[in-house]
Order: C-alpha cells, then structure tokens, then sequence
C-alpha cells in the first residue's frame, strides 16, 4: 500500500493554507481601518475548505432538474460563498468606512489560535509517519 | 506564501499612519505661525488614504478568488481649506495696512485627537506583525 502524503495528511495542510489566507485579508481589514469608502472583507472559511477539498461539487450544491432542452443546468453554485465577502458592519462610520478594529482584531486573533491547533494536527502527522518510518 | 504578505499589509499600514503622525506633528509645531497674508499663512495638512490593491495575482485559482489586496497608501498630502483665523491687532509688527494678523486653520483638539488615533492604529498593526511572526516561526518548526 503506497502512502500518499494527501490523503496521510487529511485537511490539516489546506486548512493550514486557508488560515494563513484568512490572516491575510484581515490584516488588511486592519490596516485599511482608516481609508474613507473601505468595505470590511472575509470569507466563509468551511466553504472554501470544501471547495478547495474538492468536496462542494460532490456534497453541497443543490442541483436544478431540467426536463427540457431549453433548460440551464442550473445549481446553486458553491463557489459564490467561496468568495471574499462584505462583512455587515454594527456601527458604520460616517465616512462609509465599515471595519471594526476591535472584531477584526478578535478574528485575527482567533484564526491565528485555530492556525495553531491546525499546525499542531499536522505535526502530529509528520511525527506520527517518522515513527512509522523508524519502526521503533 | 500569504503570511509572509501580513508583513507587508501591516507595515504599509504603519507607514501610512506615521505619515498622519508627521503632518500631525506639523500643524501641532505650525499651529501659531502667524503671517501678514492669507496666501502666505500655513495651512492644516491632512494625508489622503487609499487602499492598495495586489499588484500581480498569484496563479493559482484560490488567490483570484480571495484577493485580499496589499494595504494602505497615501496618495496624497492635501492642505485643510477651512477659513483662516484674522486676528486685529495693529500693534504687532507683522500686522497687514489694515492692522490685521493671520492664524493658521490648525484646530489643536482636533489634531491632538487625529495624533491619538494614529498611534492607536500604529499599535494595532505592530500587534499584527507580531502575531504572523509567532505563526510563521512556529511553522518554521514544522517536522522537528
């Protein structure tokens, strides 16, 4: 039986990949804080993971029947709650600027915790197949 | 790799708020320059911020879709055009014919308040250099 690092290493290396992504755009949130018009963005992360999993086509898009030969083959497309996305804002500035320093901070914050624990799962993998390797 | 990116969002941040410390720091030194003119009276300077889209993007489909953009820019310096505040007093030496002195349109609580908020901002985003920091150190352990 091959080992195939993919499938050893199960979702932790892409969500790993994802959080460094979601860093990313809420670093920029932050540093935007202050820019007139800036609209406050982030994405729905288990959707992205799904889709860069591979997993929405399979599991959790909704098809449409077509019965006729006009009709689209229509579902609701996964990748639209893939993409970055307007955060709704509880206090709006008056300057249309929609960031909150102290949420974003708290998700910032939040990501890098879960981007510890997903780092610690990966590891363990790592560690986990060395030890397969030494047979001790 | 997007976290090594964190570095360059947050400290685009930090060089667009030091440049608000500046002009602060300028309308706050420049705040009772007095002139005999209005054309020669100083004037309050405000930076303009922007945001900074990514210049190129990555090849793969995941940095189309969640382009998170590079940061903060300032554009440009632009010169407060609030009114100027003519003072009568035809005793001062620099006292126009009609005996009438000009303040700048600096508004001092104002601009302490602007100092503040830029500093705080400042604060944030060296918080968040810190943190990708510890992340990306920690990734460097990967395997050990």
């Amino acid at each position: 039986m091959a080992i195939n690092f993919d499938s050893a290493l199960g979702v932790h290396a892409d969500a790993l990949l994802l959080r460094g992504k979601r860093a990313e755009v809420l670093a920029n949130n932050i540093a935007n804080a202050d820019t007139p018009n800036y609209k406050a963005r982030d994405f729905d992360f288990a959707a992205v993971l799904d889709k860069q999993m591979g997993y929405a086509n399979e599991m959790s898009s909704v098809k449409v029947a077509t019965t006729q030969a006009g009709h689209m083959s229509g579902f609701v497309d996964p990748d639209m709650a893939a993409d970055l996305m307007f955060t709704r804002p509880i206090q709006p500035s008056i300057d249309g600027n929609t960031v909150e320093v102290q949420e974003e901070m708290a998700k910032y914050t939040d990501n890098a915790l879960r981007y510890q624990a997903s780092f610690r799962f990966l590891n363990d993998k790592f560690t986990g197949l060395k030890n397969a390797i030494k047979g001790e | 790799m997007s976290l090594s990116n964190v570095f360059g969002i947050a400290g685009s941040a930090m060089s667009a708020q030091s440049v608000r410390l500046n002009t602060t720091a300028s309308n706050l030194a420049n705040a009772e320059s007095i002139s005999s003119s209005e054309g020669e009276t100083y004037r309050a300077r405000k930076p303009v911020f922007a945001v900074q889209m990514m210049q190129e993007m990555g090849t793969s489909s995941l940095d189309a879709s969640l382009n998170a953009g590079a940061g903060v820019q300032v554009t440009e310096i632009v010169e407060s055009q609030s009114p100027l505040r003519p003072v009568y007093n035809p005793n001062h030496p620099m006292a126009d014919e009609k005996g009438y002195i000009y303040y700048p349109n600096v508004n001092v609580v104002e601009e302490m308040a602007d100092m503040i908020s830029a500093s705080r901002s400042f604060q944030i985003n060296a918080e968040i250099m810190n943190t990708a920091k510890t992340m990306i150190q920690r990734t460097l352990t990967l395997g050990q």
